[in-house]
């Protein structure tokens, strides 16, 4: 029989901070070591247990999390100093002690959570979606090939984590750079045959406030993403639109799509 | 300046880092050069670019006004950015900070070299030569300054080009950036082989 004194444990360091605005601290843990464990099931048993490893009571830490299978982006968090989603993270692949942070890019709400609110909004600006409503029946759209509809699903993957914004250096609370991921979601679609109805209007879009030429191409957020989206072809195939766009601007006759 | 415009004045830091400012140092390092064939190569050098028509005028839209604008916006650039090669240690994160920390020095280095001689010729305190240079290049810490001065601006440079052919979406995959940040480190040693040579050759 194995004995308390026997059991394997994992050291754990958490970036706590109670309210939005009051100052984080460290705090840290002590969990039993069972195996497959991931971040999300170690975070549980301190949540079970809130404990420190002073022995004091202290308050459970708070986190995000949804689909624990790496597919909607919640968990995401520093582990070790590299942002990346808790649920995929596994204690056994993990040095220890294991740290973690929130994503200090993101305005903090309390402990690991973080209001990613910035990211929508910027999907919102650069229009990152296909309009097709109208007063009437559009009809159907021109067909995609089926080769651009197996690359733009690579695109598609995206699941708004904010891992790139948190590694890239240009993005933080005091730039207005929105960041790799809604940069791509202009490429995806703006690849859309009917989605490039509108393509002008995005372009145009991430040439204004907080755009695309905030990037300076420190390529950290290819390396973090979770998703192996080709964020930095991304951005330099846009570089590429948005060149051709501004002297259609300037020069061009009219400002239609091509 | 508005941040709506943003894109365009990111776009005209780009272009005027390579037309004019590049073009102009690899053409003041090749000038420099002349100092390896002697003293008098390199004063018939400098009288002649002294001498050209609308000198002042060159410097001004060439080389003054450019290099302001380059300098001023870049210096914003590089305070905005928050360096994290602790945890993302690729060679691009690296060469991202470095480019900022050569921009930043090169800002301090050419205020000083262009106070030191240009503008000493300016007051009609002291005559633009190679007895000038050989007298500053004689204090070895004036000449480690220079070295570094001169190494970072081929640096920044080289990097800037590779910047250059991303920012305008010429070099767009993964291997046409790989085979240019190749051929930026070849355009950086040689440029630093001609620089430092020209130094050299005052000591």
């Amino acid at each position: 029989m194995v004995t308390a004194t026997e059991t394997k444990k994992v050291q754990i360091e958490i970036f706590r901070q109670d309210t939005p605005e009051s100052t984080p601290y460290w705090e840290k843990f002590e969990v039993n070591y069972r195996p497959n464990m991931n971040v999300i099931s170690a975070l549980m048993e301190i949540r079970q247990n809130p404990i420190n490893v002073d022995g004091k009571a202290t308050t459970p830490v708070a986190w995000d999390m949804s689909c624990l299978e790496e597919v909607c982006g919640a968990c995401s968090m520093v582990i070790n100093g590299r942002p990346r989603q808790s649920c995929s993270a596994l204690i056994d692949q993990l040095t220890q002690p294991i740290q973690l942070a929130p994503m200090k890019t993101f305005p903090v709400v309390r402990d690991l959570q973080v209001d990613r609110t910035r990211m929508f909004d910027s999907l919102k600006k650069v229009k990152a979606w296909v309009p097709i409503d109208g007063t009437y029946d559009l009809g159907e759209g021109p067909r995609m090939p089926e080769r651009k509809r197996q690359w733009a699903y690579e695109l598609s993957k995206c699941m708004t984590c904010g891992v790139c914004l948190e590694a890239c250096p240009n993005v933080s609370s005091g730039s207005s750079f929105m960041g790799p991921a809604p940069l791509s979601q202009v490429r995806l679609f703006n690849a859309h045959p009917t989605g490039s109805m509108n393509k002008d209007e995005r372009l145009n879009e991430i040439m204004g406030d907080g755009g695309l030429a905030n990037c300076g191409n420190a390529q950290n957020c290819v390396v973090a993403c979770p998703k192996g989206i080709p964020l930095t072809t991304s951005i330099a195939a846009l570089n590429r639109d948005t060149t051709v766009q501004m002297f259609k601007n300037f020069f061009g006759s009219d400002h239609m799509v091509d | 300046m508005s941040k709506d415009r943003e894109f365009y004045w990111r776009r005209l830091h780009s272009l005027l880092g390579i037309i004019p400012v590049g073009l102009f140092l690899t053409q003041h390092l090749v000038v420099n050069h002349f100092a390896t064939r002697g003293e008098e190569s390199f004063n018939a050098a400098t009288h002649f670019m002294e001498s050209l028509p609308f000198k002042i005028f060159l410097e001004i839209f060439v080389i003054f006004l450019p290099l302001m604008f380059h300098a001023f916006y870049g210096v914003y650039i590089a305070f905005t950015a928050k360096n994290n090669t602790k945890n993302f240690g690729t060679l691009r994160n690296y060469l991202f900070v470095l480019q900022r920390f050569t921009g930043i020095f090169l800002v301090v280095f050419i205020v000083w070299h262009v106070f030191e001689t240009r503008f000493q010729a300016a007051i009609g305190a002291k005559e633009v030569n190679f007895n000038m240079m050989a007298e500053i290049l004689s204090n070895p810490w004036m000449l480690g300054f220079y070295i570094v001065g001169v190494i970072s601006a081929t640096f920044h440079l080289a990097n800037g080009i590779w910047s250059f052919l991303v920012s305008w979406g010429i070099t767009q995959s993964a291997q046409s950036q790989k085979i240019a940040t190749y051929v930026t480190l070849v355009i950086f040693l040689a440029l630093s082989v001609v620089g430092v040579q020209a130094l050299l050759a005052f000591v």
